[in-house]
């Protein structure tokens, strides 16, 4: 990943809403910044934590989360 | 879009059908990202696929496309390559599809050494048509065909498309996401006939039927059950018992297909052409 994409500033989490089946893998896997909205969508309870790794994005099955990209 | 790759994606047609927490979702982000490192033209790159829940992934990436029969996308693919050797060819098809259907597909189109790179969804079962048991189903798992576990042994689908003739071979998990990224960089790369086999998650026909737990925790089983190949060559198997290997498992150099055929038809042309300059004199 590192080889092609430049640093981005990871306080920036989106998430897409209208993508996302709430499976909760986002929320397992970093419980620190993720949490699930009423157990229905993800979204950032804690965004200040995030370090970047970007493994929510990674893992996210639905291509719902991009971290410090603007959607559009 | 979010992570560079997307651009590889038909947006429009987002959200996928895939079930909250499929891990065939996860697989298609690390394809996309690994024709990202690849660079891939969108123009000259084929994604070609079978049937089942993880052969609707071409349906989601924007390049020359083709969703075929059931365990013929290999037959396609091959086809594709004769005709149009300079194509880059992918062929994503599931574990029911490329060793159950598509079994005999498989296992020539790896003795040929053709430049094709096969990813193969690992969910063990068929999920599509309702949980049936799939050649790679692991043994005394449950599916609705086999409600008291099934009694036959699984594939071991590395080592068959190791014994079958396949110079590429590597499997990677939904959960080193990464690492499947890089393996099939590294398969495209190769020369031949690669196989990367990606074991995903499937909580819904699977899981919920073995009492796996959600996608998260299927997630979580594929870490603690995968080994890197490193340190599974110096484990015994019984400590390798219920753990599986992961990453690049075997790569050799043979003759490609396509290459040999090329090299055959210009030494006919040539003579072709040294007979009719001799018919001539």
């Amino acid at each position: 990943m590192s080889e092609t994409t430049p640093y981005r500033n990871p306080q920036n989490i989106q998430i897409n809403k209208s993508w996302c089946k709430g499976c909760g893998i986002c929320a397992g896997l970093c419980s620190k910044v993720l949490s699930m909205d009423g157990g229905s969508k993800a979204f950032a309870a804690n965004p200040s934590l995030c370090t970047g790794c970007r493994i929510c994005e990674t893992h996210c099955p639905d291509f719902a989360i991009s971290i410090g990209v603007d959607v559009n | 879009m979010q992570n560079n790759a997307n651009k590889y994606l038909r947006s429009e047609k987002l959200p996928h059908i895939w079930c909250p927490g499929c891990g065939n979702g996860i697989v298609l982000g690390a394809i996309t990202r690994a024709f990202g490192l690849l660079n891939c033209d969108q123009n000259n790159t084929v994604v070609v696929s079978g049937i089942g829940c993880s052969s609707r992934a071409t349906g989601y990436l924007d390049f020359c496309t083709l969703h075929t029969t059931h365990g013929r996308a290999l037959a396609f693919a091959t086809g594709i390559k004769m005709a149009r050797p300079e194509l880059k060819v992918f062929v994503l098809m599931g574990d029911g599809d490329s060793t159950g259907i598509g079994g005999n597909h498989f296992i020539h189109a790896a003795r040929r050494n053709i430049d094709l790179t096969a990813i193969i969804f690992n969910n063990s079962i068929y999920g599509m048509t309702g949980g049936q048991s799939s050649p790679l189903s692991p043994l005394n798992s449950r599916a609705t065909t086999a409600p008291q576990g099934t009694f036959e042994r699984p594939f071991d689908l590395a080592e068959l498309a190791q014994g079958a003739g396949a110079t590429y071979v590597a499997r990677g998990t939904t959960y080193h996401a990464n690492m499947l990224t890089q393996l099939i960089r590294n398969g495209a790369d190769h020369k031949g006939f690669s196989v990367v086999e990606a074991v995903t998650a499937c909580p819904i026909s699977y899981g919920r039927r073995n009492k796996m737990g959600n996608g998260y925790d299927m997630l979580l089983w594929q870490k603690e059950h995968s080994v890197p190949v490193e340190k599974a060559r110096k484990l015994t198997p019984l400590e390798m018992e219920g753990k599986f290997a992961i990453g690049e498992l075997y790569k050799a150099d043979a003759p490609e297909f396509t290459d040999i055929y090329e090299r055959f038809i210009e030494e006919k042309q040539k003579k072709n052409k040294e007979e009719r300059q001799r018919g001539v004199n």
